[in-house]
């Protein structure tokens, strides 16, 4: 029996990579659209994740790999959805393909591009920490493992002057005259699998990130840790490169606030907190590391074991209290947190060397244009929303549309690739039935 | 099976740098040259990412330059990127059999990040051992089999039926064996649903309902699974059925749901000693058949019997239920007095966080306490219960009075768990849930292949996190019944029939029952069935006459590569 019908997968992290190999191995025709030159997602930036200390991109790469390869998969990177039209069985989706000025078949990735070109950026995959080049591939592992033009920072695009990629690459795969593309899309099913945003924690504004250098966030704080990222795995001080020697975790920095920020719980901060405080320790076994927190939420699988593990054998100290003010001592900059220990009753002044904020999951800020695009509701935070979250926990209120992971609301890695997985089943069940009323 | 060469093996090795996961602390030149120089090697050379598309494009191209007839990639773990390498060599025609790995990350250059001398060198012992291995690879076929296009899913709970009505409604033929009389699972004592408040009877009937209507899904009832033989795609499936009789059936895949059971707290907290101590899951049924009269004053305990010695996991559903259980309380009874004893509120996401607020604003009140000074619960002399607790937050001993005390339980596996673990073959973690392969990338699949799970059988969840887990397992197990051809891995045992004796121990000893004895011309014989075998080795461990080897893993290859490992260096 050969299946017809084919779903559109908008959305490259976990989530939409679990979701198109599932379909693909199924047999049906799966577009993968990702709006960034590569797919990998949030789960590609972590470090190690949690509770077994995993490798982050050693678990993913091999998947958005099979993706690449996948005879049932057409991905479409750097490229975002227009224009929705058309009901379950029968959408038509018309695609732009943004320039990268390079040719995606010609390109080999051999980096020789990357390396000789003149402009140093900040890397948005290293959160800013790192550089690339005006030519660049966001990460190493990226697939499709092919270099892009930012556009913005080229010389060539900013003063007409350089070229000097086109004249290096052998493969001739540099097109300065690349347009944007337009590609209609006839599928069944739609899946909606964007992920997250963090919020930006400057406007918590007595805890001074952006203010204070040694006040980072825990996804740069993943950056610092990995072998591949800015600092070559070395966790360091921005403001020195010093290996701190005691390191202060916030919980709920924007979350569970009533005022600012969010008002619910980010779901996965207690326990990758856990994780990077762990990640400190082995790096430097002497060094204090405290997390401040509110309810510590370790629900899942072999979680409570891992906070256990945390305090038992690392000495990770928790704290339960929210702190009211971070000072910098400006000669060393140092960090004072005033706060209070609610399960002491004590007040306290602790001196660190480094705070690590763990920010809000946030819904990202394209969700708004492309719900009105899909005709999908959103929730009142901006969420995509599910039809039912007990009964059908992946269907949004259009059928044939479906929603799963981080897009939803925040969730760990396991929790959004079953959902994952149930967003294509469930896309399967919409193509047989119409495929069963079409006769 | 032939085991002599036919030609000189041309060996290529690959040494990946990882970025410098690997190249940071191991000297990958060095490694390089000294591959060159190994006995075979044709070919060798560095990369810096070797699992990516230009390090694949590498092992394509120097297969076809230098004609390689076996590939080593010295690099990471074979649990994450052997499949890939295997699918790079047979896309240019290389038997994947003949692709071997040598995992000098996790082995060198992480263990002994400390030392990169000696990490080099261990490098290279690696390495030499897998060339010595790859010279004796012969190519494997593998076994095709057939899928039967339809699935047993054990347990008929809200996990289970849904992951059926999935199935189903995708054209497969599904089986539900449900233990009890009844369908339905724990959703038959539960009362209200959280955060939606819908009856949980209702959501119940219409989905059983549903199910009992599909042409597609056949139900039995008061039905265990005596016995499951095969393997994916063929499973032979025995269900006894109440005391009548043994139903026999054959499926493709099988789905774990299992769901979980109420710990009961016997001697904690003077339950069974004082009469209005309850747990919470006795509570849901009380407000179902609306018997409870005139509460004034209720206590609710949570982590009774859970993130303590002996039972250290936190079973995720019991905050939301103590809150949604308050809440119905305090509709029906506006004036009661509730109090919630917690350690850590578990009310993760945006929805469980606005219901925790709702709750605390229709009054509900809220005791932070320590386990290590857990709350008491007594009897008063107006026949009140008195329950004793240190307020952590107010730094305080409090007495309360109370009416109800409600002691909210972890959720545990069925005791016959394991059993069912046995006949099916897939491990009980630590907490004795259901293992899952892979818990961060494959959260519904088994090991075992062909088999699945969802809902509370693999940890607590609640209604919404057990269906999309339903879908979940329902994908993974359409793949293979869609595709109704499958390969078998060729790891599989051997049998030298001049030698075996027919002892049948290894029948014995085959964890997979793979392996049987039969009558054969030449008398008694071990025969080995392929596409049950795991090629675990146990057989060919313990057989006397050393007439079972295992393809791919023989005594002469790993005879080969200890040999390499204790060769003298030059």
């Amino acid at each position: 029996m050969k299946e017809s019908g084919s779903v559109l997968v908008i959305g490259g992290g976990v989530a939409g990579i679990q979701a198109a190999l599932d379909l693909a191995d199924r047999g049906f025709r799966v577009y993968l659209v990702e709006e960034t030159p590569s797919i990998g997602g949030r789960m590609a930036q972590l470090d190690k994740t949690f509770p077994t200390l995993d490798c982050s991109i050693c678990i993913l790469a091999p998947k958005m790999i099979e993706c690449y390869r996948h005879p049932n998969i057409t991905l479409l990177t750097y490229s975002e959805v227009e224009k929705v039209r058309g009901s379950a069985g029968n959408f038509t989706v018309e695609i732009t393909r943004k320039p990268r000025f390079v040719d995606e078949a010609k390109c080999t990735g051999c980096g020789t591009c990357s390396q000789k070109c003149p402009i140093i950026v900040p890397n948005e995959f290293d959160m800013l920490l790192g550089d690339r080049k005006a030519i660049y591939m966001p990460l190493p592992q990226a697939v499709p493992r092919v270099t892009t033009i930012d556009k913005d920072s080229c010389l060539y695009f900013t003063r007409s002057v350089c070229k000097i990629c086109q004249k290096l690459c052998q493969a001739e795969a540099v097109d300065f005259d690349q347009k944007p593309e337009k590609i209609n899309l006839n599928v069944s099913a739609i899946i909606v699998a964007t992920g997250f945003s963090l919020l930006n924690p400057s406007v918590i504004n007595e805890y001074g990130y952006g203010r204070y250098k040694n006040v980072i966030t825990s996804l740069e704080l993943e950056r610092l840790a990995n072998a591949s990222g800015p600092t070559g795995g070395h966790v360091t001080r921005p403001s020195d490169g010093k290996i701190p020697d005691k390191v202060a975790f916030i919980q709920c920095v924007g979350s569970r606030g009533l005022g600012r920020g969010v008002s619910y719980c980010s779901s996965a901060c207690c326990m990758y907190a856990t994780k990077e405080a762990i990640l400190i320790k082995e790096h430097k076994p002497k060094s204090e590391v405290f997390i401040f927190y509110l309810d510590l939420r370790a629900s899942g699988k072999g979680f409570q074991e891992f906070i256990n593990r945390a305090k038992e054998n690392w000495g990770v100290l928790y704290i339960r209290g929210r702190p009211g003010e971070i000072i910098e001592d400006p000669t060393t900059k140092d960090l004072i947190i005033f706060c209070e220990h609610t399960v002491r009753g004590e007040v306290r002044r602790l001196e660190v060397d480094m705070v690590v904020l763990c920010p809000a999951f946030i819904p990202r800020e394209s969700n708004n244009k492309l719900s009105e695009k899909l005709r999908v509701k959103l929730d009142e935070y901006g969420f995509f929303k599910a039809e039912d979250a007990s009964l059908v926990p992946v269907d949004s209120n259009i059928p044939g549309i479906f929603t799963c992971g981080c897009c939803q609301g925040p969730k760990d890695i396991p929790e959004s690739v079953a959902q994952a997985s149930g967003a294509a089943a469930r896309a399967v069940e919409v193509i047989t039935l119409t495929a069963r009323r079409e006769g | 099976m032939e085991h002599r060469r036919i030609e000189t093996p041309k060996i290529g090795v690959f040494i990946c740098h990882c970025g410098i996961n690997i190249g940071g602390v191991i000297k990958v030149p060095e490694v390089v040259q000294y591959a060159k120089k190994l006995p075979n090697v044709v070919y060798a050379e560095e990369n810096l990412y070797t699992c990516s598309s230009e390090g694949l494009s590498k092992i394509k191209e120097g297969i076809q330059e230098h004609h390689l007839d076996r590939v080593i990639v010295a690099s990471c773990t074979p649990r994450t990127h052997e499949s890939l390498f295997r699918a790079t060599c047979t896309e240019v025609g290389l038997n994947k059999y003949l692709f071997e790995m040598a995992n000098i990350r996790d082995q060198c250059s992480w263990v002994h990040m400390k030392d990169p001398e000696a990490a080099t060198e261990k490098a290279k012992d690696l390495v030499r051992m897998a060339v010595a291995k790859a010279s004796l690879l012969h190519p494997q076929e593998e076994t095709e089999i057939d899928v039967i296009p339809s699935a047993l899913v054990v347990g008929g709970g809200i996990a289970g039926i849904t992951t059926a009505l999935c199935l189903a409604n995708q054209g497969f033929s599904v089986y539900i064996v449900e233990k009890e009389a009844k369908m339905g699972g724990m959703l038959r004592y539960l009362h209200k649903l959280y955060p939606t408040m819908r009856n949980a009877s209702e959501v119940l009937n219409q989905l059983v309902n549903e199910a009992k209507a599909s042409k597609n899904i056949e139900i039995l009832t008061s039905s265990v699974v005596k016995e499951v033989k095969g393997f994916i795609g063929n499973f032979e499936v025995a269900i006894q059925k109440g005391d009548e009789k043994t139903v026999n059936f054959e499926v493709g895949t099988i789905i774990v749901a299992t769901g979980a059971t109420d710990f009961e707290p016997v001697g904690m907290y003077g339950y069974k000693k004082f009469d209005n101590v309850i747990t919470q899951l006795q509570l849901e049924q009380l407000l179902k058949k609306g018997r409870l009269q005139n509460l004034k004053r209720v206590v609710m305990i949570q982590c009774v019997g859970s993130r303590q010695e002996g039972r250290s996991y936190c079973s995720r559903i019991c905050c939301m239920t103590a809150l949604k259980n308050s809440k119905l309380i305090r509709e029906s009874y506006p004036d009661a007095n509730i109090h919630i004893f917690y350690r850590d509120l578990q009310t993760y996401g945006q929805e469980y966080e606005k219901y925790y607020r709702e709750v605390q604003e229709k009054g509900v009140k809220f005791i932070k306490y320590l386990p290590e000074k857990p709350p008491e619960v007594s009897l008063g002399e107006n026949g009140k219960l008195n329950v004793n607790v240190y307020h952590s937050l107010i730094n305080k001993q409090i007495e309360i009075s109370a009416d109800l005390v409600v002691l909210s339980t972890p959720l545990i596996q069925h005791e016959d768990a394991k059993e069912l673990s046995q006949k099916l073959k897939v491990p009980l973690g630590p907490s004795g849930f259901f293992l899952e392969a892979h818990v961060k990338l494959r959260p519904v699949d088994f090991a075992t292949d062909g088999v699945f799970v969802c809902g509370s059988a693999h940890w607590p969840a609640d209604v919404g996190e057990s269906i999309s887990q339903a879908y979940g397992a329902a994908s993974r197990a359409s793949i293979p019944m869609s595709l109704k051809r499958l390969h078998t891995e060729a790891l599989n045992a051997l049998v030298d029939e001049e030698i075996c004796s027919g002892c049948g121990l290894c029948e014995l000893t085959c964890p997979f029952a793979a392996i049987r004895i039969e009558e054969t011309k030449k008398g008694r014989k071990a025969k080995v069935i392929a596409a049950s075998c795991k090629g675990c080795g146990a057989c060919g461990a313990g057989c006397p006459q050393m007439a079972i080897s295992m393809q791919h893993f023989t005594d002469e290859q790993l005879l080969a590569q200890i040999a390499a490992l204790a060769e003298v260096k030059s």
